[in-house]
C-alpha cells in the first residue's frame, strides 16, 4: 500500500491508480495543460474539481522538495503549494515505483510555452523577463539558492498588465540564512544557460517570434537582475547636505514593490558623509497595504492598480480627511464588489477578480479617451464584458493550445516534442552494455572483490 | 589538462560558528578522477564550489595547474560543471542540445560543429546528432548531458552528484560509463557524491570528508584496507565494518567470553586505554567448526540473508540480557558455504589477527595494523 505524507490530505487522492507508473496513467485522470519541459514524468491530474500536478521522482528529492516548498509557503514566497508525497508505491508485480510529489495546480497560471508564442509582443517578453528577475531576486533575498533557475520551473500569472512569476520546481533548492555572492552567481550562471537553451528550443520549434534573439534575452535578464539587486542591497554614500536621498531610496524601493524593514544608516567621523544600506527588504509593498486595508490578496501590480483606484475613489467622494481603512471598506463594498458581481457567472473563470477589475479600469480609460468625457465604471464594465471578456479563453485552468506548429508526441508531456516521424532508432552499442549491466544484481553491497581485481589490472 | 591543488582552503559561511571547509589540503593529479565523499554537511559540495569559483575562499588558496585561481571569477577558470539537473530541449537536435552553450559563448559555427562531432563520437551518439531527443533512453540522455560538458573541452570537470536523480539501475550503468569516459578523455575530474559505493567504484582516489575536515584521501583499496580512523572505517564498505568495543586484556581485547588476540606491541601503543575499538569487516569472519569450543566471538544469530554462494548473518554478542537486546550492537558477518547457520542458532566467529583493525576509543584514530602505503592526513 502506498503511504501518504500530507499536511492537508485530500481523501479523493487515495483511490488513484498508484500501482501504475505515472507515465502510463489512463487519460481519464489526466488534463492536458500547457507546461514547461521536465526530466521527470509530470502529469496534471484532475480529482473532482481540483487539479494537481504530479511528479514522479526519487524519494529523497521528493521529500526534500516537499519540505522546502512548505518552508517557502511559510516565508510567503511565490511558489506552488505542496500537497503531499506518496511513497512506498509498488506496481502489480510487486516492483517498487518512485514516489510522487503532489502540488496544487496554480490557478490562473500560464507556463512560458503558452506565452512566448509566435507574435508575442516585445513588450510582453520584457514583462515576463522582469517577473522572472523579481522572482529570482526575492528568492535570493530570503536566502534561497534555487540551483535550477529556468522558465520551465516557473509559472506566470497576469498582474495588471505585467506578470508575477511563481517558482514550481525546487529539487535542487537550498535554504540558507543568507546567500553568498558565489551562490547568487552560481544561480545566475545556471539561469543564463537554462534560459538560453529554452529560448533556443522555442526558436527551433518555430515558437519564438523572429524578432527576438535568445542571447539578447538572457543578457537582459542578467543585467536587470544586477540592477535590481543593486537597488535592493547596495551601499549609497552622500554628503550630509543630501539627506533627502534616504527618502528617495526608500521611495524607489517602494516603487519597485519592496518595503524597507531595516535601513542601516552610518555617518563618518565628523558627520559629513552618510552611508545607507537596506538590510532587510520585503517584497509586496503594495499587496501588503491592500491586504491590510481590504483583506484582498492580489499580485503586486494588481494591488498598486487597485490602490490607485481607491485613492481616486477617495478624492471623488471627497473623503481625503477620513480614515483610510474606513474609506477602503466603503470602496470595496460600494465600488469593487458590485462591479465584479455585474459580471455574468459563466464568464468569471476567464480572469482572476483583481485582474478583471484592472482590465475594466483600462477599458474605461480607453472609452473615456474616445468619448472625450468621463465614463462611469458601471458602463465601462458592461462594455468590457460584452466586447472583450466573452472572447477570451478561460484561464482559471488554461487549456489553451500550446506548441502551435504541430501536434505533440504526447499531449500530456511537452518534453517529448512534436509528433514527427523519427523512424527507426540507430544502433547504439552503449545501450547493449547498459542492458547487460542491468541484468547483474543491483549493487546494494560494495563489491570489494571486483575492486581488487580492477586494481590488479 | 591540469592538476588541482587545495592549499589550506577554508570556507566559513557568514554567521556560522565553524568552517564548512576547514584548511583543506588536497593535491589532485593531472587526469586523475578524484571523488569527494561524505555525509550531508561534510563540506564536499562546498569544496567543489570553491574550486568552481562559486564560493568565496576565506583563507588559503586553490590552484589549477600553474595558476592561482583563488580570486578568479568562475568563467576564467577553464572548468566545466556537470549538473545533476539537465533538461533536453525537445525541438532542438541532439547536436544542438550538446552545443548550445558554445553558441552562447560565441564559438564560431565550424568549430562548434567539430567539437560536437568529436564529443558525439566519444559518446557513441554520432548517429543521433541530427535527431530530436524525444526517443532517447535515460542513459542516452545522460550522455547528451555529459556531451554538453565535453564540448567545452575544459581543463577540469566538476560533477556535483550527477547521478542523484536517476533510478538505481540507470545509476549503476551510468557510473560505469562516466568512469570509462573519464579514463578515455583523461581530463582531471572532481566528483562529489554522498554514496560511498559510487565513490569507491569510480574514483582513482577518494577523499573522505566530515564536518568540513578531510579525514583521509587514498585509493579505494587503501581506504578499505587501512582506514585512518573510526569514521572512515564505518563510512567505507557496505555492509559496514563491525566496530566493537571491548576491554583490553594482556593478550588482546575481550568480546563476550572470548579474547580477540591483538599483538602486545599494538596494545602497548595505547597503554593508557582500558577499552579499545576493534574493526572487523564482515567478510573477514570465518565460522568456527566447533561452536562448543571457546574459540571465536560468540554470536546469537538474528537474521540470515542468503546471497548466492554467500550469506550474511546478523546477530548480537551471546549472553546479552533480553531487555538489552534491542539496543545491543548488531554484528554482521559474510559467510561462505552452501549451508549457512539458521536464525536463533549460536555460533562462534573467527578472525585472523591481520584482519583486526584496532582503533583508539579516546581519539578514534587507527592504532594498527599499519599499512606502508597508507597516506596519513
Amino acid at each position: 500500500m502506498p503511504r501518504f505524507l500530507a499536511a492537508q490530505p485530500d481523501t479523493r487522492l487515495i483511490t488513484l491508480p498508484w500501482a501504475t507508473p505515472l507515465a502510463d496513467w489512463p487519460a481519464e485522470h489526466l488534463v492536458a495543460l500547457p507546461r514547461g519541459i521536465s526530466r521527470h514524468v509530470v502529469r496534471f491530474v484532475r480529482v473532482g474539481t481540483a487539479v494537481y500536478a504530479f511528479k514522479e521522482v526519487v524519494e529523497h528529492l521528493a521529500l526534500h522538495e516537499y519540505r522546502l516548498l512548505r518552508d517557502l509557503a511559510r516565508l510567503d514566497t511565490p511558489s506552488v503549494d505542496a500537497v503531499g508525497v506518496v511513497t512506498e508505491r509498488v506496481d502489480h508485480d510487486g516492483e517498487p515505483l518512485d514516489p510522487i510529489l503532489i502540488t496544487r495546480h496554480l490557478q490562473f497560471s500560464l507556463p512560458y510555452r503558452s506565452l512566448f508564442n509566435r507574435g508575442v509582443r516585445q513588450d510582453t517578453v520584457n514583462r515576463l523577463v522582469d517577473a522572472m528577475v523579481v522572482l529570482v531576486a526575492r528568492l535570493h533575498l530570503i536566502g534561497l539558492f534555487w540551483g535550477d533557475v529556468s522558465l520551465s520551473n516557473t509559472l506566470f500569472r497576469r498582474d495588471a498588465g505585467a506578470f508575477a512569476a511563481y517558482l514550481v520546481d525546487l529539487e535542487t533548492g537550498e535554504l540558507h540564512d543568507q546567500l553568498t555572492d558565489g551562490q547568487r552567481e552560481h544561480d545566475l550562471t545556471i539561469a543564463r544557460t537554462n534560459l538560453y537553451g529554452e529560448f533556443c528550443d522555442l526558436e527551433a520549434g518555430g515558437l519564438l517570434d523572429e524578432a527576438l534573439d535568445p542571447l539578447v534575452l538572457v543578457e537582459a535578464i542578467e543585467n536587470r537582475y544586477r540592477e535590481l539587486w543593486n537597488e535592493l542591497t547596495a551601499v549609497e554614500e552622500f554628503n550630509a547636505g543630501e539627506m533627502h536621498r534616504i527618502e528617495s531610496r526608500v521611495r524607489r524601493l517602494n516603487a519597485l514593490g519592496f518595503d524597507v524593514a531595516e535601513l542601516d544608516i552610518t555617518t563618518d567621523f565628523d558627520g559629513s558623509t552618510i552611508r545607507i544600506q537596506p538590510k532587510v527588504v520585503d517584497a509586496g509593498h503594495h499587496s501588503r497595504r491592500l491586504i491590510r486595508l481590504t483583506g484582498m490578496d492580489t499580485e503586486e501590480n494588481q494591488a498598486r492598480r487597485l490602490l490607485n483606484d481607491l485613492d481616486y475613489y477617495r478624492a471623488r467622494t471627497d473623503q481625503q480627511g477620513a480614515d483610510e481603512a474606513i474609506v477602503a471598506h466603503e470602496w470595496l463594498t460600494e465600488q469593487f464588489e458590485p462591479i465584479l458581481q455585474s459580471v455574468p457567472m459563466e464568464l468569471r473563470a476567464k480572469l482572476e477578480p483583481a485582474e478583471l477589475y484592472h482590465e475594466m479600469l483600462e477599458h474605461r480609460w480607453f472609452m473615456s479617451e474616445q468619448a472625450g468625457a468621463e465614463i462611469s465604471m458601471a458602463e465601462a464594465a458592461l462594455s468590457y464584458v460584452n466586447t472583450v471578456l466573452r472572447g477570451l479563453p478561460d484561464e482559471e485552468i488554461a487549456v489553451s493550445a500550446m506548441e502551435s506548429t504541430g501536434p505533440l508526441a504526447n499531449p500530456f508531456d511537452p518534453s517529448q516534442g512534436f509528433a514527427d516521424d523519427d523512424s527507426e532508432k540507430p544502433y547504439d552499442p552503449w545501450e547493449d552494455e547498459a542492458t547487460e549491466a542491468e541484468e547483474e544484481p543491483a549493487e546494494a553491497y560494495l563489491d570489494i572483490a571486483a575492486l581488487r581485481a580492477k586494481a590488479q589490472k | 589538462m591540469a592538476t588541482v591543488s587545495f592549499k589550506d582552503a577554508t570556507r566559513v559561511y557568514p554567521g556560522a560558528d565553524h568552517p564548512s571547509v576547514d584548511k583543506l589540503n588536497l593535491e589532485i593529479g593531472d587526469g586523475e578522477f578524484m571523488v569527494l565523499v561524505g555525509p550531508s554537511g561534510c563540506g564536499k559540495s562546498t569544496s567543489l564550489r570553491m574550486l568552481a569559483g562559486l564560493e568565496e575562499i576565506n583563507a588559503g588558496a586553490i590552484w589549477i595547474g600553474e595558476r592561482d585561481v583563488t580570486d578568479l571569477p568562475p568563467k576564467d577558470r577553464d572548468i566545466a560543471m556537470v549538473f545533476q539537473n539537465y533538461a533536453l530541449y525537445p525541438h532542438m537536435t541532439v547536436g544542438d542540445n550538446m552545443g548550445f552553450a558554445l553558441k552562447m559563448a560565441g564559438v564560431p559555427k565550424g568549430e562548434r560543429q567539430q567539437r560536437v562531432q568529436e564529443a558525439a563520437h566519444l559518446l557513441g551518439l554520432e548517429d543521433y546528432l541530427n535527431r530530436k531527443p524525444k526517443a532517447l533512453s535515460g542513459g542516452q540522455r545522460q550522455r547528451v548531458a555529459m556531451g554538453r560538458a565535453i564540448v567545452r573541452s575544459p581543463q577540469v570537470f566538476l560533477m556535483d552528484e550527477p547521478l542523484s536523480n536517476l533510478d538505481a539501475k540507470l545509476r549503476v550503468s551510468t557510473r560505469t560509463q562516466i568512469a570509462a569516459l573519464q579514463t578515455r578523455l583523461g581530463v582531471t575530474t572532481v566528483y562529489v557524491t554522498h554514496d560511498q559505493i559510487e565513490a569507491m567504484t569510480m574514483g582513482d582516489r577518494v577523499a573522505v570528508l566530515k564536518d568540513g575536515l578531510l579525514q583521509q584521501c587514498d585509493t579505494p583499496l587503501t581506504l578499505y584496507d587501512a582506514p585512518n580512523n573510526l569514521f572512515v572505517a564505518g563510512f567505507i564498505g557496505s555492509p559496514a565494518m563491525n566496530l566493537i568495543e571491548g576491554e583490553v586484556q594482556s593478550d588482546g581485547v575481550h568480546l563476550g567470553d572470548y579474547t580477540v588476540p591483538v599483538p602486545r606491541e599494538t596494545l602497548a601503543k595505547a597503554s593508557d586505554e582500558k577499552t579499545l575499538v576493534l574493526g572487523i569487516r564482515p567478510e573477514n569472519f570465518r565460522l568456527s567448526d566447533n561452536p562448543e569450543s571457546r574459540e571465536g566471538i560468540p554470536i546469537d544469530i538474528g537474521v540470515v540473508e542468503e546471497l548466492g554462494a554467500d550469506a550474511f548473518i546478523y546477530g548480537t554478542l551471546s549472553g546479552i540480557a533480553e531487555d538489552e537486546l534491542i539496543s545491543a550492537q548488531q554484528i554482521v558477518a559474510r559467510i561462505h558455504g552452501a549451508t549457512p547457520p539458521h536464525r536463533g542458532e549460536s555460533v562462534r566467529l573467527l578472525v585472523d589477527e591481520t584482519h583486526v583493525h584496532v582503533f583508539s576509543k579516546n581519539n578514534g584514530l587507527r592504532i594498527s595494523p599499519e599499512l606502508e602505503h597508507s597516506t596519513n592526513v
